[in-house]
């Protein structure tokens, strides 16, 4: 028995599948869903998504979003629905692209500390690189 | 030497053969894009069903937000229009159509005595109203025919802080062409703000709604943090519909272009051919009347000019026989 797990952005359903297990932050600390879970929807922090599988795991950069735990279905299945705006398989990352903002992101805060902006770039820089780096 | 009607009329053809190229090519283009605009609206839903969904398990679980973008409205002072359009023309009535149905509904509000505030989409629209002197509010353009996500968040943000802000609207509408079919598109006018209640929105999902969720970090900030998710997807599921919309209005805009430059080719050559045989045949009476008019000086009044001929004309094929050639009677 494992889950059903499926990435769904706005713009199209990027991943479908099923795994062992589920690890992801919420917004108040990390949860772990295993297969039976009892329904649960939380608001996602920006931090790497890791789906356990018997062939490996699966990283998925997610930056924001909720994640839902539906009821099992007739089969006893569970599905896991992971709802972001930005979801990304370390396979789909611009690794350049990711440090150049990381770089441009530490460069701004170098003169301005506190730029809300420059920090959420670089929290994402760094999520996208851990990803890369995982897989 | 051609006539100088016929070479007027020669050029034109080639004009109109060279529009009529062009025409098709872009019917062919917005036919094609037209079915990716299709794919990507049906790419989009299942995130929108979801969103509903959540929403719909979270009225199921008791979440009851005062949030803002759910407050409703006793007075409506000030009204937000927001109105879909293209980037581009040539897609026939596409643009006026909603443009128009924009305006009647500014009319409105300024008649009940409303303000207003104008937010375009597309350069077709700002054009329109800026032309105008309407005061827009904002404008956003470059991506009509194919909106991404961030476009509509962008959009949405903008909406959200109009609608939010002190003094700020108190509806906002949105304008835009619904797509229903490949034939047939419609201009709809849809409150988009305030958002109906959370029970109000849990009624349009398919699904049963099932009790017994655990949220974190509550069920009220949850829905904090969704509602406006749920307000970018809803404007982004518009922008597709009028992305899809805009497409179909042009491939078939461009199809009557191209069948019409047909229309007009034949005609024309029709023209040419006439005024061709008709400059021949002048030129034959001419130099017939001259022949005419030399005849006339000699001692033979009236003769015909056939007759001066050395040989008939039209010899007859004596004792000539195509094996293949039908026979002489």
């Amino acid at each position: 028995m494992s889950l059903l797990v499926e990435l769904v952005s706005p713009e199209r359903v990027a991943y479908s599948g099923t795994a062992d297990m589920v690890i992801c932050r919420t917004t108040t600390g990390d949860i772990a869903f295993l297969p039976g879970h009892i329904p649960f929807i939380g608001v996602l922090a920006t931090h790497p998504v890791r789906l356990i599988r018997d062939d490996g795991e699966v990283v998925i950069a997610v930056h924001q979003g909720f994640v839902e735990v539906s009821p099992p279905d007739e089969e006893g299945r569970t599905r896991v629905t992971i709802l972001s705006d930005v979801a990304e398989l370390s396979d789909a990352i611009d690794v350049d692209r990711a440090r150049a903002a990381r770089a441009g992101a530490e460069e701004r805060l170098r003169t301005d500390p506190g730029d809300p902006e420059a920090l959420s770039a670089l929290r994402r820089a760094e999520v996208r690189l851990s990803v890369t780096d995982a897989a | 030497m051609p006539g100088a009607q016929e070479r007027v009329l020669r050029r034109r053809i080639g004009s109109v053969q060279n529009t009529k190229k062009i025409t098709r090519a872009m019917e062919l283009i917005a036919a094609t894009r037209v079915v990716k605009a299709q794919q990507r609206a049906n790419e989009a839903r299942p995130y929108a069903e979801h969103i509903t969904q959540v929403i719909q398990d979270l009225s199921a679980g008791g979440a009851e937000a005062d949030h803002p973008l759910l407050r409703p409205v006793e007075q409506v002072s000030r009204v937000g229009v927001v109105v879909l359009a293209a980037d581009r023309g040539l897609a026939g009535a596409y643009n006026s159509n909603v443009i128009k149905t924009a305006e009647r509904e500014i009319m409105a509000a300024r008649s009940e005595g409303m303000a207003y505030d104008l937010v375009t989409i597309g350069r077709k629209a700002k054009g329109y109203f800026q032309f105008r002197n309407y005061p827009i509010t904002a404008s956003f353009e470059g991506f009509s025919e194919k909106p991404t996500f961030e476009d509509a968040a962008d959009i949405a943000a903008r909406v959200i802080e109009l609608f939010t802000a002190e003094g700020g609207c108190d509806r906002i509408v949105l304008v835009y062409t619904r797509f229903i079919s490949m034939g047939s598109q419609e201009v709809v006018v849809r409150r988009f703000l305030p958002l109906e209640t959370v029970e109000r929105i849990a009624e349009q999902g398919d699904a049963e709604a099932v009790a017994g969720f655990e949220f974190e970090p509550s069920a009220g900030a949850v829905l904090e943090s969704l509602l406006p998710r749920y307000v970018e997807s809803r404007l982004f599921a518009a922008l597709l519909d009028a992305a899809a919309s805009e497409l179909a209005n042009r491939q078939r805009a461009m199809k009557s272009a191209t069948d019409n430059a047909q229309e007009l080719i034949l005609k024309l050559t029709r023209k040419m051919n006439q005024v061709r045989q008709d400059a021949i045949t002048t030129e034959i009476m001419e130099i017939i009347g001259g022949a005419e008019a030399l005849a006339d000086d000699r001692d033979e009044p009236g003769e015909l000019i056939l007759s001066r001929l050395d040989s008939d004309p039209f010899p007859a094929h004596v004792g000539e026989h195509h094996a293949s050639g039908p026979d002489r009677i």
